[in-house]
This record gives structure tokens, C-alpha cells and sequence, in this order.
């Protein structure tokens, strides 16, 4: 086949190249999409974590609230306080 | 881990994906048979090569797999086949607008070029879908691994035999000497070093986003467990 005018030819080589563009885009758009994902289990995750720090301060909170009665009484035995 | 670099390897490949494109159009003379058409051949070639390179490297990956039982090499292997699946489309699209331009028609039955490279992208259409039916995961990384060096063995043998086959319409641009001008190979080779690099750099993103959301799923349920 004879080699096609330029005007003609263009459009092909337009769409190849656009075709070859937006894969590149997209798959950049997914790769965003992943990378919000990741960034809300991340934040899911650091609550989660701050959640379960805050629950043993709570129960330390609860264990030292109860400990000092566990302190005098061995303190009136003659005991030593238990340690931790 | 893979995440390292990545900044630098993204610009590189941006830059020489620029200048591969820049010289496309501003330096590549002008092909005396095809015209301005066979601009395509600097996206479509380089890309074909990466994408049957990626699907030989996934093989390796997978004997890497069968050697070590690393969970790493399995992914390794999943990312490369992927990406290659990815650029096959690419192929298969952008050659069948060359097609259209050169031949006239969208698609030759009777090329061996095209329908093999046609097989292989199908071959390695099944590898996910089989990977993923399968539901115990060392069951799943062996499957696929199997699947991957078979397949990954094919991809030269099939290249082989279609080089002996005698070609009746796609031209052999590769291969044989004195057939590309300097300055057109010089641009060629410009669009195979920006192409693999966009395979490597992709490769690592898609490696790295894996190891992150892996490393957070364990993390939840270190979290979770009592």
C-alpha cells in the first residue's frame, strides 16, 4: 500500500500514542485511588491504635485505683507491697 | 523496601519517555515505504518487547518461587505478568491501529507476528483468573508459579518459531542488519530504554503499594488479637 498522506496518517499515529497516554493515565488514577485507600486504613488503624492505648490506661487507671488498698493491707501484714 | 528510589527512577523515566517522543517526531526521519505512519512502530515495538520480556521475567520470579518458597518471589512474579498484560493490550490496540494505516484492515489472520503475540496475550489472560480461583494461598503461589515458568517458556519458543515461519505481511525490522537507518535505531533504542523503564518503575509502585497493604494487614490484626 502506498504510504498514506499526512493528514491521514496523523490520526492514526494520534491514536496510538493518545491510546498509549491514557493507560499511562489510568493506571497512574488507580494507582491513586490504591494510594487513598491505603491512607483511610492507615488513619482506621491509628484510631484503632489510640483506641487500645487509651482502653490500657484505663485499666492501669483501675489497677492502681485497686492496688493501694492491696499495698496497705500487706503494708498491715508486714508485707511488702506487690510489685508490678 | 521497593518504595526506595523511586522518586529518582520516575523522573528518568519521564524525562527519557519525553525525549524518546521528542525525537519521534523532531528527529526520526521520515520512513520512505510508510510515511508518517511508521511513527508507530517507536511505541508499539519497544512495547511488545518489554511486555514479552516481562512475561519471561515473571517466569523467573516463579522458579524463584519453586526454589525458595519466598512469598516474595511469588509476588514478584504476579506484578511482572500483570504489568506485561497491561502493556500486551497497548500492543495489541496500537498495532491494530498500524494496521489499519498500513494494511487497511484492523487485523491479519494470516500474520504469524500477530496472532502468536495474540496467543501469548491470551495464555497469559488465564493466569489470573486460575491464580485466583484458587483459594488456599500456598496452593495458589505453586499454581501460578507452575503456570508462569510454562508459559514463560513458551514466550521465546513461540518467538522462535515465528521468526523461522515465513513472514507474509509484518515487517522484520529487528534482526537483520543494514534494514534501519542509524538515526531511526538510535530513536529506537531511546524508546526501549524509556519503555523499560516505565515497566521497572511501575513494576516497583505496584510492588510497593502490595508490600504496604500487607504490611497493614498484618498490623491490623497484631492490633485486633487480644
Amino acid at each position: 500500500m502506498p504510504a498514506l498522506p499526512l493528514d491521514e496518517a496523523g490520526k492514526y499515529v494520534a491514536g496510538a500514542y493518545v491510546v498509549f497516554v491514557a493507560m499511562i493515565l489510568i493506571y497512574v488514577v488507580i494507582m491513586a485511588i490504591r494510594l487513598q485507600r491505603i491512607e483511610r486504613e492507615v488513619a482506621e488503624l491509628d484510631e484503632l491504635a489510640a483506641r487500645k492505648e487509651r482502653e490500657e490506661s484505663d485499666h492501669r487507671e483501675e489497677d492502681d485505683l485497686e492496688r493501694p488498698d492491696a499495698a496497705r493491707l500487706s503494708q498491715d501484714a508486714g508485707l511488702e507491697a506487690p510489685r508490678r | 523496601m521497593h518504595g526506595k528510589g523511586l522518586r529518582g527512577l520516575s523522573i528518568a523515566t519521564a524525562a527519557t519517555l519525553v525525549t524518546a517522543f521528542a525525537l519521534v517526531f523532531f528527529y526520526a526521519p521520515l520512513d520512505a515505504d510508510q510515511g508518517f505512519v511508521q511513527k508507530i512502530f517507536y511505541l508499539h515495538v519497544p512495547m511488545a518487547i518489554v511486555a514479552l520480556c516481562g512475561f519471561i521475567f515473571g517466569g523467573i520470579c516463579a522458579i524463584g518461587f519453586l526454589r525458595t518458597r519466598d512469598r516474595k518471589w511469588d509476588l514478584r512474579s504476579y506484578v511482572a505478568i500483570h504489568l506485561s498484560l497491561i502493556l500486551g493490550v497497548g500492543v495489541l490496540i496500537t498495532g491494530s491501529i498500524w494496521a489499519r494505516a498500513s494494511w487497511g484492515h484492523w487485523w491479519v489472520w494470516d500474520e504469524p507476528t500477530l496472532v502468536s503475540f495474540l496467543i501469548i496475550f491470551l495464555l497469559y489472560a488465564c493466569y489470573q483468573p486460575l491464580r485466583f480461583s484458587i483459594e488456599d494461598p500456598d496452593k495458589q503461589a505453586r499454581y501460578a508459579a507452575v503456570f508462569a515458568i510454562l508459559a514463560g517458556a513458551f514466550v521465546p519458543l513461540n518467538f522462535l518459531a515465528v521468526r523461522l515461519a515465513q513472514p507474509l505481511a509484518h515487517p522484520r525490522v529487528l534482526g537483520a542488519s543494514g534494514n534501519l537507518p542509524s538515526s531511526m535505531e538510535f530513536v529506537f533504542l531511546v524508546s526501549l530504554a524509556g519503555m523499560v523503564l516505565l515497566f521497572i518503575t511501575l513494576w516497583k509502585y505496584e510492588m510497593a503499594a502490595k508490600q504496604t497493604r500487607m504490611r497493614l494487614k498484618s498490623l491490623r490484626q497484631r492490633l485486633l488479637s487480644p
